[in-house]
């Protein structure tokens, strides 16, 4: 008989909070948290980060996440962030936001924040719908796509187009890493925690705005299960926000980690 | 330091930046706007935080980050600029952040126009942002007493982690008066218990700030904890200047520019023998009351001179309780009052029976050429 050590290949990361989070059974907050932990944990930077938590599903971030944590008005996170940021340029900020937030009323603040190369990093959950209030259109629902507020499914004539975030802030020249990931699968999701790896990189060292689109599953609100969600999300929003890079600084594009 | 002519924007800038001023964030509008110019080249010289913010919205968010980490923070705008940043006074009240701000007021409602005003009274000492919250209101009436007050500002919010405004109408803002600059503070190095700086400046401890306590009882709870201190903020902090008080038979009440020009009429009227003095609130919130009441128990009439519909006016009547009659004067929509057009209303106050039934906006309003 052989005895075995005992080997621990699958832990909490240090950077999430041992709680039960509010999230719906499948939803991918819970995948997107953990990747942002785990990639804190492997850089050593949980204690230099501070989190700006934003309006919508994610307004309780500050509760999962084990450093310290701001909580910003309705789409205004990275302005919050900036002001942190340009107090204390040597920590790392994150701000953590839906769609809702950052390309419906945030607008504004998430444009001009790339525009100015602000060093921060952006997490930007895409699931196609208001979640928190119960499944409204939010600038990223598809077109024909139902809600709770395009009952008939969203008509392009009267309810324009969804916005593509991620080709959008490409075009700004402040902006240094752009890029958008989907959580479907385990292939995607490994390839998300290397974008928010070099995310973070970018940031500490002072190479400027970066932000994650990382197209997640509401599988409360679109009344799917959580293997039909994975599904719909690669059947049809990624035809629609294609997995790329947008926007990789050439200095950004050489880094080593 | 020697006495120096500043512009009121830039006196008030520079007082900030000798206060300790960490950061700045702003926006331009008229007429506040030399504030944020002149901080643009003064705050990086420095080394210090300068964002010309996308909107007021963006910039009183910024304010709202910077504050968290408890830095010494300022933002400026006028009138309504000072409308788009409610959202965020609100939510930085409700976290109990201190920082400063400076509303240099101007004609309204709506776009308006840039000439001075006192229009923002109400908005700003009575609330203007959502939910109950106090904030500390200064209404200085002259560059000097920018400086000082602003100086003194910041240790202000701190002490009672309020938000501090500096209230002021254009014309301040604008004009040029000599004036002396306190000496250069440095910059604090300690930061309270409650600022979010990243775990590694409060080892073992994990912070966090945010407006939103989900169960009633916790936001009621929240509420009173606000409340006392705010007790504390009336008990310690009311400030007003009094003239020709003693033997007053009249009292006039008036703020910043208004208060300023009532003291010229005040003046002349006592070089016509007439006993009137002048009560000049310093703070707005919290309101002067305790002299108020004392002068409504001396005097023989009050008259408040705004550069608003009356607005102070019903503060002070709430004090008064009807002792004594309380006229008003008031010029609207960006015109300030001229020390002749006071004084005949004092000379008027004197010689005419004042009534102590109906409302004194109303004799006001039908003493004022109609238009239209």
């Amino acid at each position: 008989m052989v005895m075995l050590d005992e080997v621990v290949v699958y832990e909490r990361p240090q950077s999430l909070e041992e709680c039960a989070t509010h999230y719906c059974p499948g939803c991918t907050h819970g995948v997107a948290h953990r990747l942002i932990a785990e990639v804190i944990d492997e850089m050593g930077i949980r204690d230099r980060m501070i989190g700006v938590a934003s309006v919508g599903c994610s307004v309780f971030a500050y509760n999962y996440f084990d450093f310290d944590f701001v909580q910003a008005p309705h789409g205004r996170a990275p302005a919050m962030a900036t002001g942190i940021k340009r107090v204390l340029p040597d920590r790392i900020v994150m701000t953590y936001q839906g769609d809702g937030d950052m390309a419906s009323i945030g607008m504004g603040e998430i444009v001009h924040a790339a525009a100015r190369g602000e060093n921060i990093t952006v997490f930007f959950l895409n699931n196609a719908n208001y979640g928190m209030t119960g499944g409204q259109m939010a600038p990223t629902t598809l077109p024909g796509q139902q809600t709770t507020s395009s009952p008939k499914g969203r008509d392009v004539e009267t309810q324009g187009y969804p916005v593509r975030a991620s080709e959008l802030l490409s075009t700004l020249e402040g902006a240094s890493y752009v890029v958008r990931r989907s959580l479907h699968d385990p292939k995607n999701i490994r390839m998300a925690k290397k974008a928010i790896r070099t995310a973070f990189e970018v940031q500490q060292r002072g190479l400027g705005f970066s932000m994650i689109e990382l197209l997640s599953i509401c599988p409360t609100n679109w009344g799917l299960t959580p293997v039909q969600s994975l599904r719909w999300l690669e059947e049809h929003m990624i035809p629609y926000y294609p997995i790329g890079d947008y926007k990789v600084h050439p200095i950004v594009a050489e880094l080593k980690f | 330091m020697a006495r120096e002519l500043w512009k009121g924007n830039n006196a008030i800038a520079e007082a900030a930046v000798r206060a300790g001023l960490q950061a700045y964030f702003g926006y331009p509008i008229t007429p506040q706007t030399e504030l944020l110019e002149y901080l643009s080249a003064r705050m990086p010289e420095l080394g210090r935080a300068f964002v010309q913010a996308e909107s007021e919205l963006g910039a009183i968010n910024m304010v709202y980050g910077a504050a968290c980490t408890g830095a010494r923070v300022m933002t400026s705008s006028s009138s309504p600029g000072i409308s788009l940043m409610m959202e965020g006074i609100s939510y930085i009240a409700g976290t109990e952040v201190p920082f400063v701000l400076v509303d240099v007021m101007r004609g309204g409602p709506g776009l308006g126009n840039i000439a001075p005003a006192q229009a923002d009274y109400n908005q700003i000492v009575h609330g203007g942002g959502h939910g109950d919250y106090n904030a500390i209101v200064l209404a200085p009436a002259s560059i000097q007493e920018s400086v000082d007050l602003t100086y003194e500002a910041f240790d202000l919010a701190e002490k009672y982690r309020a938000i501090t405004v500096i209230l002021i109408d254009g014309s301040i803002g604008q004009m040029m008066e000599p004036a002396d600059m306190p000496p250069m503070r440095p910059l604090k190095t300690e930061y309270p218990e409650w600022a979010v700086r990243g775990i590694v400046e409060h080892p073992g401890e994990r912070r966090v700030l945010s407006s939103i306590y989900l169960d009633p009882p916790d936001e009621e709870a929240a509420n009173l904890r606000m409340l006392r201190r705010w007790q504390q903020v009336e008990a310690n902090e009311v400030r007003f200047k009094g003239y020709y008080l003693e033997d007053a038979r009249f009292v006039v009440v008036g703020f910043g520019s208004a208060g300023r020009v009532a003291l010229s009429a005040v003046r002349a009227a006592r070089a016509e023998g007439i006993p009137v003095g002048l009560l000049r609130p310093i703070t707005l919130k919290p309101f002067p009351v305790k002299a108020l009441d004392e002068l409504s128990r001396q005097v023989e009439g009050m008259l408040v001179v705004e550069m608003n519909s009356g607005q102070m006016l019903e503060d002070v009547r709430r004090v008064v309780e009807g002792r004594v009659p309380v006229e008003f004067y008031g010029r609207l929509g960006g015109i300030i009052p001229m020390p002749d057009e006071v004084l005949e209303e004092i000379r008027r106050l004197t010689r005419e029976p004042l009534p102590l039934d109906g409302h004194p906006r109303d004799r006001w309003l039908a003493r004022m050429p109609h238009s239209n």
